[in-house]
């Protein structure tokens, strides 16, 4: 090779390795963990997230405590409440709408002011007190809009460590209904003299403390040294929230090392994740992809409880687990078949096209008469997972049973509008029934979904399904003394729930998670909130 | 000169009042307002009702765009119903980020355009013509959010050489570690630009070059050069006019580059204004848009009348 080509093609190498070296990413810093979140935007940072669980998830637990906590130490068993904020509570025996709340004594906010019952009554007048100067307009909707209007009724502070609320009926499961309601430093607030202000620079008492809020772009959670629970002072220097809604973003970032972990990656990319060497962290946890039958249509199928059995005998779970590669299990009620709640009710669901036409034709069915039913499907949405590709599997193998099924297709605005009216109300389009996923985490849920008074568009029970003895057993289970009976009479309503299928149980999703191997420590908890606390970097 | 600039400037009002009026009533054909898509679905009615008549929005829709209006003549935007900020601050900021990518998109997308165009047109029907004219095609029919994912693979993924997404630190690029971040979406969104600039460039270059007065010039005994700059000033008007409604676009914010690349722009904010419906948001982010849009094709109009004449006329 001449001279001058060869020195021209050694200056060429030289550039070349100059550039891959500028351009290769920045190293994260030692004990910064990176995720990406599906959100489009930085939840909330005000202590009372928006974009649904997820934000309750990263800008709730993180950086602000509840007076009840989830205890998300173990992986193998659904997880329950523990002491937050609040150290005791018991029920009033004499007067079962009163509840009082023991306050945990020493906690500080991050700017060093105390928490106390003060603090407890100015939280909770910001979502329940219009006159309150610290009404939150946007932050009361959200607190109110989930149970927690059970405590509208009242919440006095007794002492400076005592708190007592009064529900409007007796709740035994009520210490449920406070685990998302966060509490703030009012002296920030005064400082800040506004949400929006205080929003930029937000105090709260938990293990991380806020910091640098970009909208859109990011928000730092920095390791709290001083938190009150020392086995929760959190491992890693500092968390950073990046929104990421769009997937296929998500798995660049992660396979580019520009994050070290991202929230459910696509299902058709887990295999490859795993071969690049990526940890693939999946869970049960209280999750339920089902469809909403609507039961006030006039001349809705779903009215007869044999069709709708008929239907639970005609999903092809399995074979949507596997479409999911796995990152689903089957649903063939409200909770887990594993949950001692799942009781034992009269059909399990397997698929059995065969048992589905003997129950059609006892409905006055036929293959030349099949049913036709409409259900509203999402595009994409919070915990939707696939949903076009799924109903379209579940379509193909309804045919054979007798079920011609259509859809109607709207963006997950569009649903959730259509879920907060009447059935028949132009918004639901006639749909038979609504796939929308939803949270089954506790009895608080089964009351939401189901309770008889609880019909739209008071509440959230969309499908209208009513029933006097279920109603009744919730009545009994509300007014519970001991644990035994309150068990008791969850486990009847399960099997109910079972039987007379006022939804189609489908699938619960399995919340997977892909993370670098350097991250370390993380239990995937079975609920929808995770400790980050936990978590460390290799 | 002046009269014919302020004649122009008057036409924008109508204009920019017609979009405003077009965007209120687009939002109410939604299904549902930011109340419904704030609140979680279990809320009561009462609290949807309490939250909506917070931000008005139980009022009637005319009632709600003249209380707008009016906030609008005292330079208020108003305030995101779904994030509680300032609309003016998340909305110059998208702007901003937005316009990191579009300027140097269309410096890129433009000059590679335009030499394309001029390289094809002067070698009409040899192989750089048909070389380039294929490049310009491509660029233009090309999804451009598929050749950003394309690009991410290649250059984040499999070589990592560059950031998948994001902007990094964010602000005007002082650093080696942010320029990078603009790499790929920059490229992928002058591909359009490139493409439609060059293939109009192309076109009307030809046909000056087929016009008499090029004949004459060359008679004249000019040389190619000069030749080449009086071509270039016959084609220059219809290329300004399409380079105007490009930037505007860019300026615009493409949603599927934004989104493929994580980029926190204007389109992308419109975007979630529109599935959160957040009409303050919304109808701010339009306007301003409109706004720049319309002045864009201002400025390239008077652009036009300076190089011809005949268009003062």
């Amino acid at each position: 090779m001449p001279k001058g080509n060869r020195q021209r093609l050694c200056l060429l190498g030289a550039m070349s390795a100059l550039i891959v070296g500028a351009l290769s990413g920045p190293a994260a810093a030692q004990g910064t963990l990176r995720i990406a979140m599906t959100a489009s935007d930085v939840p909330t940072t005000t202590g009372v997230p928006n974009n649904g669980f997820e934000g309750v998830r990263f800008l709730g637990y993180t950086a602000f405590d509840s007076l009840v906590l989830w205890d998300l130490t173990h992986a193998d068993k659904v997880a329950d409440i523990k002491p937050g904020l609040a150290e005791s509570w018991s029920q009033n025996p004499s007067d079962p709408l009163k509840w009082t709340f023991k306050l945990r004594q020493g906690v500080k906010f991050h700017d060093g002011t105390p928490f106390n019952a003060d603090a407890v009554v100015w939280n909770f007048d910001r979502s329940f007190n219009k006159d309150a100067k610290q009404f939150d307009p946007q932050g009361s909707a959200i607190n109110r809009g989930r149970p927690t209007y059970i405590a509208d009724k009242g919440y006095k502070k007794i002492d400076d460590y005592t708190v007592e609320f009064t529900t409007s009926r007796p709740i035994s499961y009520f210490p449920y209904v406070l685990t998302t309601i966060f509490f703030v430093s009012p002296a920030a607030f005064e400082k800040a003299g506004s949400w929006t202000e205080f929003a930029k620079a937000p105090v709260g008492t938990g293990p991380f403390k806020l910091e640098n809020f970009k909208p859109r772009v990011s928000v730092d959670l920095v390791k709290n040294a001083d938190y009150w629970d020392k086995g929760r002072v959190p491992k890693v220097d500092k968390v950073v929230l990046f929104p990421m809604p769009e997937a296929n973003t998500r798995l660049a970032a992660l396979r580019s090392g520009q994050v070290d972990w991202i929230e459910v990656p696509p299902p058709d990319a887990i295999d490859s994740l795993k071969k690049a060497g990526f940890n693939i962290v999946s869970n049960s946890y209280p999750h339920v992809w089902p469809w909403v039958l609507n039961l006030a249509k006039p001349d809705s199928p779903f009215k007869d409880v044999r069709v709708r059995q008929a239907l639970n005998y005609c999903v092809d779970r399995a074979g949507l687990v596997s479409l999911l590669s796995g990152m689903a299990e089957p649903s063939v009620g409200f909770f887990k078949k594993s949950d001692p709640l799942f009781g034992k009710p009269k059909n399990d669901y397997t698929f059995n096209p065969a048992k589905a036409k003997e129950l059609l034709t006892a409905a006055g069915f036929s293959q030349t008469k099949p049913v036709k039913a409409k259900i509203m499907i999402s595009t994409s949405g919070s915990g939707q997972m696939l949903p076009l590709p799924m109903n379209e599997f579940m379509q193909q193998g309804m045919k054979q049973c007798w079920f011609d099924i259509s859809f109607e297709v709207v963006e997950w605005g569009a649903m959730l509008v259509a879920f907060r009216n009447e059935p028949t109300a132009s918004q639901s389009l006639g749909a038979d029934g609504m796939n929308i996923s939803l949270v089954s985490s506790d009895v608080s849920m089964v009351v939401r979904w189901f309770y008889g008074q609880n019909i739209t568009p008071k509440g959230s029970n969309w499908g209208h399904w009513v029933n006097p003895e279920f109603d009744g057993l919730l009545a009994k289970l509300e007014a519970a003394k001991g644990a035994d009976d309150f068990k008791t009479s969850l486990t009847h309503m399960h099997e109910m729930l079972v039987d007379e299928a006022p939804w189609l149980w489908i699938v619960h999703d399995l919340n997977p998670r892909a993370m670098t191997k350097k991250v370390q420590g993380f239990v995937s908890a079975q609920s929808w909130f995770q400790d980050l606390t936990r978590v460390s970097l290799q | 000169m002046w009269a014919f600039a302020l004649r122009r400037l008057l036409h924008t009002i109508p204009i920019l009042f017609g979009v405003s009026l077009i965007v209120f009533l687009l939002v109410q054909l939604m299904p549902g307002d930011a109340a419904d898509i704030l609140i979680p679905p279990e809320a009561p009615p009462d609290v949807r009702a309490a939250l909506r008549a917070a931000f008005g929005l139980d009022q009637p829709v005319y009632v709600q765009y003249a209380l707008w209006l009016r906030r609008l003549m005292v330079g208020d935007l108003g305030v995101s119903i779904f994030t509680n900020q300032p609309v003016a601050s998340e909305l110059f900021s998208a702007l901003g980020n937005t316009l990191l990518l579009a300027l140097p998109a269309a410096l890129l997308g433009f000059s590679l355009g335009v030499a394309l165009g001029m390289l094809a047109a002067f070698n009409r029907g040899r192989w750089p013509d048909r070389l380039f004219s294929a490049i310009a095609i491509a660029g233009v029919s090309l999804p451009h959010y598929w050749v950003g994912i394309v690009l991410v693979a290649v250059f984040a993924v499999i070589l990592n050489w560059l950031p998948a997404q994001g902007m990094g630190a964010g602000g005007v690029p002082t650093s080696w570690a942010q320029i990078q971040h603009l790499i790929l979406p920059v490229a992928t969104l002058s591909l359009i630009p490139m493409g439609v600039v060059s293939r109009l460039v192309r076109a009307n270059v030809l046909e000056t070059l087929s016009q008499e007065f090029v004949a004459t010039l060359h008679a004249k005994g000019l040389r190619p050069a000069r030749v080449l700059l009086h071509v270039t000033r016959n084609a220059a008007p219809a290329a300004l006019a399409l380079m105007g409604l490009q930037l505007g676009y860019l300026i615009g914010g493409s949603i599927l580059v934004e989104t493929v690349f994580n980029w926190p722009g204007s389109g992308g904010l419109m975007n979630l204004a529109i599935f959160r419906r957040d009409v303050p948001v919304l109808s701010a982010t339009i306007l301003v848009l409109a706004a720049i849009f319309v002045m864009i094709n201002l400025l390239v109009d008077i652009l036009q009348a300076v190089i011809d004449p005949r268009i003062r006329r």
